[in-house]
Order: structure tokens, then sequence, then C-alpha cells
């Protein structure tokens, strides 16, 4: 225990979201082994993990590097379509289902970092309202690219075109087609998968923020001219921030593929682009445990209460502007903090 | 660093009508700015500035609101890239460097409007000062590396170290922006410090300040010219300050330098007086 208060702050807190990952992993199985999952929710477990793992790397770009990026979404589409594509074509070369989603997985995250930095290059020497828009018209354009895509496996390889024409396979299977994205796909995700891709981004991000690195990073977010006045190259850490984070989403969009026998790729349109970084926000800026929590109960709430589907969208966004008005509130942080006396403690000697 | 003291030394004259330090001369001057010059728009904001820096110089550089001061520092800095002119750092040519190749080079900075990383404790930012001083790659963070471990450690130390100059070790874990007036002022002359310049620019060190911090803040100027070997070079508004330990002092007014010399020179320079302090009648040479 006196170990535990010796260690900084920013260590213990680190430790919390891990044991809190930890535990939920261990009482959901607990949960499912008694059989007291429902159906809907089982069938959520892995979507969730796909969306804390994007929450999670886009707090990277928003709230430790502090630009706006809204097209999160296009890159975990680079991740989906690509590592179905990598599982599907090692369907007969690798038997094991694991190997074939962890390469998938990898494959996911290396073509989404691709993605990237050649999306990052030209659209971080933007900054502020303009880098938002310049992303969001990005992660337009790299799902509508997906929409022309063709694709199918057979014993020659892979073929590729980007037109409806014939594939040219003898007696393959299609993989993408086109507008109605993939198709017959095999389901190998699970959950275990997922919660350990949430364990790999928890440890990514956090050491990341914890090093040389973050603390550039972090810098420029702050005072980007004084930052470069100490001799820190802006560019580099802006991308680097950046380019992790698409790897992370490509990672979580592999797994998400894999997770459904076909998914369309307007799937990842600028609304899911949106969700994520309404997660982000109400888990607050910066705040890793707290994107968790928030894409957590963002993804099983809406489930929860189908009937009300319909206003799910008119609902964040009145959310999203009353808790960027109360956090903004002196007043209710003032009774936040009459209320709770050990926080308003903490923050003074934070 | 064996501390050596310099006195306020003989100064010779150098070509381009400058004077640095005599005990300077055995080297390249740390800065040689010639015929430096920008122009924004129709406005001349400098022009024909010509200075020499000796290695182990303190110089002033004042004016009266509006000369161009802070402009000089920008384009020494390549915040601004200069219209005309040339400016040598240690004998080489900086022409086309950005800003954070500039500072790799040897010239670190405090702003006249505090510039901190506000959200990041006092620790933290000396430690992003330390960013290209102790180095490690990204993925050996990320991976923990032996070598994050070692880094990190000599950064923490090093970052002590560099915070016990203003005595100001106990705060490490403060916030940067939770500090006090004064306190940031030399929480940004640490981080300065903290990228191992061989010139340091300080930017009005002494704004805001009163006269027993302004006292300290003299003797500490001395002291890290003294330590670490460097050059700083400053603008302020205090007489007292600028008089005490600046040995070469030029004077800038709309852009160009009026006068240049030791303070008893500026003191008895009548274009000086004319421009500067003959506004001042009162006695008080506090602009």
């Amino acid at each position: 225990m006196n170990k535990l208060k010796s260690m900084k702050k920013s260590t213990r807190k680190n430790l919390f979201t891990y044991l809190l990952v930890i535990i939920a992993y261990l009482l959901i199985q607990l949960l499912q082994g008694q059989g007291l999952l429902t159906r809907s929710l089982q069938g959520q477990l892995v979507p969730v993990c796909c969306y804390i793992v994007m929450a999670l790397s886009l707090n990277l770009v928003v709230g430790i590097s502090g630009e706006l990026s809204l097209g999160h979404a296009g890159f975990m589409s680079v991740g989906a379509f690509s590592g179905v594509v990598a599982a599907m074509a090692l369907r007969s070369s690798i038997a094991s289902p694991a190997l074939r989603l962890m390469i998938a997985i990898i494959v996911g995250a290396a073509l989404a970092a691709v993605a990237g930095f050649i999306v990052g290059v030209p659209v971080l020497r933007l900054q502020g309202d303009y880098l938002a828009i310049v992303t969001l018209a990005f992660g337009q354009i790299i799902v509508n690219i997906l929409q022309c895509v063709y694709m199918g496996v057979d014993a020659a390889g892979l073929h590729f075109r980007f037109d409806n024409a014939d594939l040219g396979m003898t007696d393959g299977t299609t993989i993408i087609s086109g507008p109605k994205g993939t198709v017959t796909v095999e389901k190998i995700s699970s959950f275990t998968a997922g919660f350990f891709l949430i364990l790999i981004t928890l440890f990514i991000v956090l050491n990341l923020v914890n090093s040389r690195s973050g603390r550039a990073i972090m810098a420029i977010r702050d005072n980007r001219i004084a930052a470069e006045s100490v001799g820190i190259n802006v560019t580099k850490y802006r991308l680097m921030a950046f380019v992790t984070a698409s790897a992370l989403a490509g990672a979580a969009g592999a797994l998400y593929g894999l997770n459904y026998s076909s998914i369309d790729p307007s799937k990842f349109d600028y609304n899911t682009s949106i969700l994520v970084l309404v997660f982000v926000v109400l888990g607050g800026l910066g705040n890793m445990w707290g994107s968790i929590i928030a894409a957590t109960f963002l993804t099983v709430l809406p489930e929860a209460m189908r009937g009300f589907e319909d206003y799910r969208m008119l609902v964040y966004a009145i959310v999203l502007i009353l808790v960027m008005l109360a956090t903004n509130n002196d007043q209710l942080k003032g009774l936040l903090s009459r209320m709770i006396p050990k926080r308003k403690e903490a923050v003074k000697h934070g | 660093m064996a501390e050596k003291s310099f006195q306020k030394g003989k100064m010779v004259p150098v070509p381009s009508h400058s004077i640095i330090p005599e005990r300077d001369l055995s080297e390249f001057p740390v800065l040689e700015c010639s015929h430096l010059g920008i122009d924004f728009g129709g406005l001349q904001a400098v022009n024909e500035f010509n200075i020499v820096i000796g290695r182990t110089e303190i110089a002033g550089l004042i004016g009266p609101n509006g000369a161009g001061k802070t402009t000089v520092f920008n384009l020494l800095t390549k915040v601004y890239h200069p219209t005309r002119g040339t400016i040598l750092l240690k004998g080489v040519d900086t022409a086309g460097k950005t800003t954070s190749q500039i500072n790799r080079m040897g010239i670190a900075r405090t702003f006249q409007n505090i510039r901190l990383f506000s959200n990041m404790s006092v620790e933290d930012n000396v430690k992003v000062g330390l960013h290209n001083q102790v180095c490690y790659s990204m993925p050996s963070g990320v991976l923990r590396l032996p070598s994050y471990w070692k880094k990190e450690k000599q950064a923490h130390e090093r970052a002590l170290e560099l915070l016990s100059i203003f005595d100001m070790q106990d705060l490490a874990n403060h916030q940067a922006a939770s500090l006090p007036y004064g306190a940031q002022r030399r929480l940004e002359i640490v981080r300065a410090l903290a990228t191992g310049p061989s010139l340091l620019l300080l930017d009005e060190p002494a704004a805001g300040m009163n006269p027993s911090e302004t006292a300290e803040l003299m003797e500490n100027i001395v002291k890290i010219r003294d330590t670490f070997h460097i050059a700083i070079m400053l603008i302020e508004h205090d007489m007292n300050l600028v008089m005490g330990i600046c040995e070469g002092i030029c004077v800038l007014n709309f852009g160009q330098i009026i006068a240049k010399g030791t303070a008893e020179e500026i003191q008895s320079n009548p274009t000086v007086i004319e421009a500067y302090l003959g506004k001042q009648q009162g006695g008080a040479q506090d602009a």
C-alpha cells in the first residue's frame, strides 16, 4: 500500500485503468459462463471492444495532440477491409483462426498507418477548424474509394478491380463486392481478442504519453510556438500521434470487420467518426479510462433502448452540448468540489 | 561545469563597429548579424541591424516601446525570416533554418508574454526543454526498453538540477499554470537553459517583478553565464538591471540602431538621451 502511495499520480491512474479493464473482462467472462448475458449483449461484446480502441486512439489525437480529427472511421474502414482480405486470403494456408485474426489485425493496422501517413502529411499542415474539415473530407474519400473496390481470392491468389467487371476467377470466393462491402466473411473475432487489443492499445497510448515523444506532443498542443523554440520538430510529432492513432483504428477495424459476415463501407462514414468523437468528449479529453467507460455505455445503451433509436443522434447532440456547458461551468465545478472534498484536495496537490 | 566568474572586462572593437569583451576574442563570436532587416509590407520594422556578441558576453538590447526589439529576437530565432542581411551563429550561416533547427544550433529564448506548457507539470516543462539533450526513440519509450528507464532517470535528475538554479526543485510536481507570475518567468528561463544553448535570449525577464526579485534575477543571470559559459542577450526596460549587468548595450529606435557601447557610453550618449532617457527628466530612469 505504501508503495502504491509513493508512486507518481499518473502511474497510479494508469494502473487503475489496466485494472478496470481486466476486472471488467473477468466479470463478463464469469457472467457469460453462468449464461447470464442476453443474446443481444453477447453480440455487442466485440463491437464494444472495437469502439473502445477507436475512442482510445482518437483520444490520442484529440486529447493529447489537441487536433480535432473528424475522419477517424475512415482509418477504421481501411483496417476492416484489409484485415478481412488478409484473413480470407490466408484461410487455406493457416488453420488456426486466432493466428489468422492476429495477422489480420496487424495487416489492418499497418495499412491504416500507411493511409494515416498519406492523409496526415498534407492535412497536418493545417490547424484547428481547417484540419477538422479536411480530415472529415479524407475520411469520406477513403470510404468512397472502398465502395468501388472489388476483390476476390482463388487458387491463383488475390484478384482486384475498380469496376464491376468479372474478376476472372475460376472458382474463388468474392471478398469485397463494391458498395455491398465485404461478403461471405468467416467470423473469427472473439471477445478475448478484443480484450487483448484493448490492453495493447492502452499500453501503447499510456506509454507513449508518458515518454519523451508524448511530452513533445503535449507541448505542441499547449504552446506550438514555445515547442518550436525548444527545438521540437512540430510536424514530426503531430504526424507521430496521427499515424499511431490511425494504426490503432485500423486494428480495431480489422477486429470489427471479422465480427460480421458482411459489412457495407458506408458503416464507416462520418456518423461513426462523430460517434467516436462523442465517446472521447464525454469521457474527457486526454482521459483514457473515461473514453473506455463512455464507449461502453454509449454502445450498449442504444441497443438496450431500441425503441428510441431514431432519436439517438438527436440525443447525442444535446448530451454533447450539455456536457460541454456543464464542464465549463465554474458554479457546477465548485458544487462538485464541495460535494466531493477529496477531489478538490487531489486537484490541489496534483 | 566549473563555475568561473567573469568580471566586467575590457571591451575591444571588432569589425562592423561593434565591441565584444576582450576575453572572447579567441573564438568566433556567438552571434554576428550584418545588415539584418525585415519589412512588413511598406514598414521597415528592423533595418541595418549589425551586432556582434562574444561567447561569454551579457548583452543588452534596449529602446522605447515599438522600437523593434522583440522583432529582432523573432528574426534571430526565425519566427520571422529576415528580408535582408545575414545571421552567423558561431560562424555558421543560419539562412533557411527553421525555429526548431535554430534552437538545436544553439539559440534558446524566453517570451515577453509567458509561453509555458501550462497543462503540464513544472518538471515536464523542463523535460520538454531537454528533448534534444536526453534522447531515446519512440519505440523504446512505448516498449519501455532499458534505454527508456536510463534516459528518463537522467532527464529527471537533470531537470531537478536545472530547477535548483532558481530554487524551484520543490515545485517540480506543480502544474505550470498554477505557479505565481515570477516563478513562471523563472521556469521559462530554466526551460530555455535545458535546451543547452550557447546564446540565451531573454525578452523582458524582469517584467512584473518587484525590486528585490529583480536584484535576485540579476544575480541569477550572471550566475547562469558563469556556470554555463554562455552568452546572454536581454531586452529589458529596467535600466538598473541593464546598466548593472550588461557589458555591451545596443539601443534601438524605429528599427534602427542609434547607439552601441558600454553602459557608461550609452548613459552619456546624447542621441540616446534624446530618444529614450531624455523623455524622463524626473531622475527615474525606468521606462
